[in-house]
């Protein structure tokens, strides 16, 4: 479980959570980026770029 | 990077599709190693150990260098820095598209917004203005009559970036409130779903509901040849209907995402094991 920087929420990550999974936080819809594992850290995942797509 | 683990999986963002491709890998048992593309770096003429990449960075940039820098030091790229180059930029997408006989939207570039708005009288109202680069529907804009077009050409020409005032327009196709996505691994279209919305721009990123398309034999034909189009191995191919139902290649995705697609497929097809069985047939064709 992490914890929502923007709204301290708990977040609970689907599975096995692994370092640069992002995750949304289900109260504020932020997106967060899992940073460490142990203990479990989680950022502001960063701000969608230009060029970034399928 | 390590010869020890044969498969890399390299992207700056591991997001649901990503997720499922490392635990698919994971629970094979297969050696790899997740690289952040953010910490990655490469020297010129190192050709150390060639593993088998799987490029799944997000930004078009990052994943296209990347590519050709790991292709450069004798690695196999998944998609191809090629590949990858072509899905990134839908004026080289359409051009493959047509070069290959595959019937599409009709299309034209134009090198400056004032040109655009002359093409745009051969091509006709209304229709639709895209950037050449991006996904998910961002900034492809309708163009129902020519007062329209002025107006969002007066914005692209105002655009600082040199390539964001080059005008991809295209005929607008009237779909019947849906689009389709096919996933095409290895010249093997595994699955389809339409994606349905109120809204002309039936992307899932913006609100478009996913659900599961029957495979025929003219759309998994069709998704194939698309792929191949444009080099793509693992692709993520987006066909249209026009109003007579003959279907269209609209675009082709090199990094699709396809959560969405898996959560309407349930247990039928799992696309991450697909994926993941490909890197290994790759890996046995390199090594025989």
């Amino acid at each position: 479980m992490v914890t929502c920087p923007e709204c301290e929420s708990s977040v609970v990550p689907a599975g096995t959570p692994v370092i640069g999974e992002i995750v949304e936080c289900g109260e504020c819809a932020s997106e967060l980026e899992i940073l460490t594992l142990d203990p479990i850290r989680a950022a502001l995942a960063p701000e969608i770029e230009e060029d970034w797509g399928e | 990077m390590s010869p020890a683990e044969p498969f890399v999986v390299l992207a700056s963002r591991v997001g649901a599709s990503e997720k499922r491709i490392l635990e698919a890998l994971s629970r094979r048992g297969i050696a790899h190693r997740h690289i952040d593309s953010r910490t990655w770096w490469h020297p010129l003429g190192d050709r150390g150990a060639h593993p088998i990449v799987l490029n799944r960075e997000i930004g078009l940039a990052r994943a296209t260098y990347a590519a050709e820098a790991l292709e450069a030091a004798g690695s196999i790229v998944v998609n191809s820095a090629r590949a990858t180059a072509l899905c990134g930029d839908k004026w080289r997408t359409s051009a493959a598209l047509v070069e290959a006989g595959l019937p599409t939207p009709r299309t034209a570039l134009g090198l400056t917004p004032e040109a655009a708005l002359t093409a745009l009288e051969s091509i006709g109202y209304p229709a639709v203005v895209k950037p050449l680069q991006g996904s998910w529907g961002r900034l492809v804009s309708a163009l129902p009559d020519r007062q329209t077009a002025e107006t969002v050409l007066e914005y692209v020409a105002a655009l600082p970036s040199p390539q964001a005032r080059i005008v991809y327009l295209q005929e607008w196709i009237a779909k019947p409130g849906r689009d389709i996505r096919v996933i095409v691994v290895g010249g093997e279209a595994l699955a389809a779903t339409y994606r349905r919305s109120e809204h002309w721009r039936t992307n899932v990123a913006r609100g478009a509901v996913s659900e599961l398309c029957p495979m025929t034999p003219d759309i998994a034909k069709l998704a194939v040849r698309a792929a191949q189009a444009v080099e793509a191995e693992i692709a993520g191919v987006d066909l249209i209907e026009d109003g007579t139902g003959e279907l269209l290649v609209l675009e082709v995705n090199h990094g699709v995402e396809f959560s969405g697609l898996q959560q309407a497929l349930g247990d039928a097809v799992s696309v991450a094991d697909r994926i993941v069985e490909f890197l290994l047939e790759k890996s046995r064709s390199c090594s025989e």
